[in-house]
């Protein structure tokens, strides 16, 4: 019978036991094939290559939701992040690591823009094998990505458009990923008042 | 330095989803490439029925005066041939780097379609890069 001859350890309930570390290694083939048929699915369910994107973000969104979720108790001791700069290095670094083993190459403060803000990665995990044909223009697989930042951002109370673009690099034969994030005017006007 | 002259992929009904020639020797226009593609997927098949051995898989390597012929034949019946320079070594390791390739780069690539003609910029790139590492010279390019 389940459960008998076990300490009363094991019984604990779910919510009371403590949070594992998780396993951090995946298979990449069994992860890049997964992705893969997750887009060849999008794909023949759509007209065109906006709703494709729109698809694979909206499938990153629930997942961006959890991560936050879970990485809140896990490394951070259930405090949240309340400030812009704060959520967007958490993002950068601690989700960055946990999904990807590695720091963003990059995060950048737009130029042109006030509530815009970019995380650059050389080569996208998710786009590592996938060649986009010529005539699908810019469509970048990386959307999915953008969806889990957004899920991660809207999660934690800051409301923002996310996206991904290719942005070719001089000297470099590939391009590299770029997810733009464009917070809502809320967003800016608290932290202009938190100072 | 050994060099190799062309690489062929056929699918399991003998179609060609794949050629590149790499230096200036036995270059082949389109329908050349497909005659010798559909030629030599049957040419494989009809050396495992001449086989005197039972379980033969298909010829491996064909001899000629003037070029080397190297057949690998993937579980699923894809089947990739590389025609090099007589005598050239280490092509079977070569061959295997290349199957490693295309399992990557355009079997999980999710616009490509199964025995589908490949067109994939990642696996273009990242054969000539492998080519170039197994030091074989890519003449005049």
């Amino acid at each position: 019978m389940i459960g008998v001859g076990r300490g009363p350890k094991q019984l604990l309930n779910v919510v009371d036991r403590p949070l594992g570390k998780g396993k951090n290694e995946v298979s990449l083939s069994a992860f890049a094939f997964l992705f893969s048929e997750l887009v060849q699915y999008s794909q023949t369910r759509v007209d065109n290559i906006a709703e494709l994107e729109r698809r694979l973000e909206d499938a990153g969104i629930g997942v961006g939701l959890r991560i936050l979720e879970l990485l809140c108790h896990r490394e951070k001791a259930n405090r949240r992040e309340t400030r812009l700069l704060g959520i967007l290095s958490f993002v950068h670094s601690t989700v960055w690591r946990c999904l990807f083993g590695k720091v963003a190459d990059s995060l950048e403060k737009g130029t042109e823009h006030e509530d815009e803000y970019m995380i650059s990665e050389r080569e996208l995990l998710v786009n590592r094998f996938i060649s986009v044909p010529k005539d699908m223009g810019a469509f970048n697989c990386g959307s999915f990505v953008a969806g889990i930042v957004k899920g991660i951002l809207d999660g934690a109370g800051f409301p923002a458009r996310v996206s991904a673009h290719f942005v070719s690099v001089e000297g470099q034969a590939r391009p590299r990923t770029t997810i733009l994030i464009k917070f809502a005017e809320e967003v800016l006007q608290r932290e202009a008042r938190l100072g | 330095m050994a060099s190799i002259y062309n690489l062929f992929v056929i699918n399991k009904s003998g179609g060609l989803i794949f050629y590149k020639d790499y230096g200036s020797t036995g270059r082949l226009d389109t329908n050349d490439s497909l005659r010798l593609a559909s030629l030599w997927h049957s040419m494989h098949a009809i050396s495992i029925q001449l086989s005197p051995t039972p379980g033969c898989t298909g010829m491996e390597v064909l001899e000629a005066d003037t070029f080397d012929l190297h057949c690998f034949q993937s579980l699923t019946g894809t089947k990739l041939f590389v025609a090099s320079e007589p005598g050239a070594p280490g092509i079977t390791a070569l061959l295997k780097t290349i199957y490693e390739l295309y399992a990557d780069y355009v079997l999980k690539n999710p616009f490509y379609e199964v025995e589908m003609p490949i067109r994939c910029e990642l696996f273009e790139y990242n054969l000539l890069q492998a080519i170039r590492r197994e030091k074989y010279s890519v003449g005049g390019r």
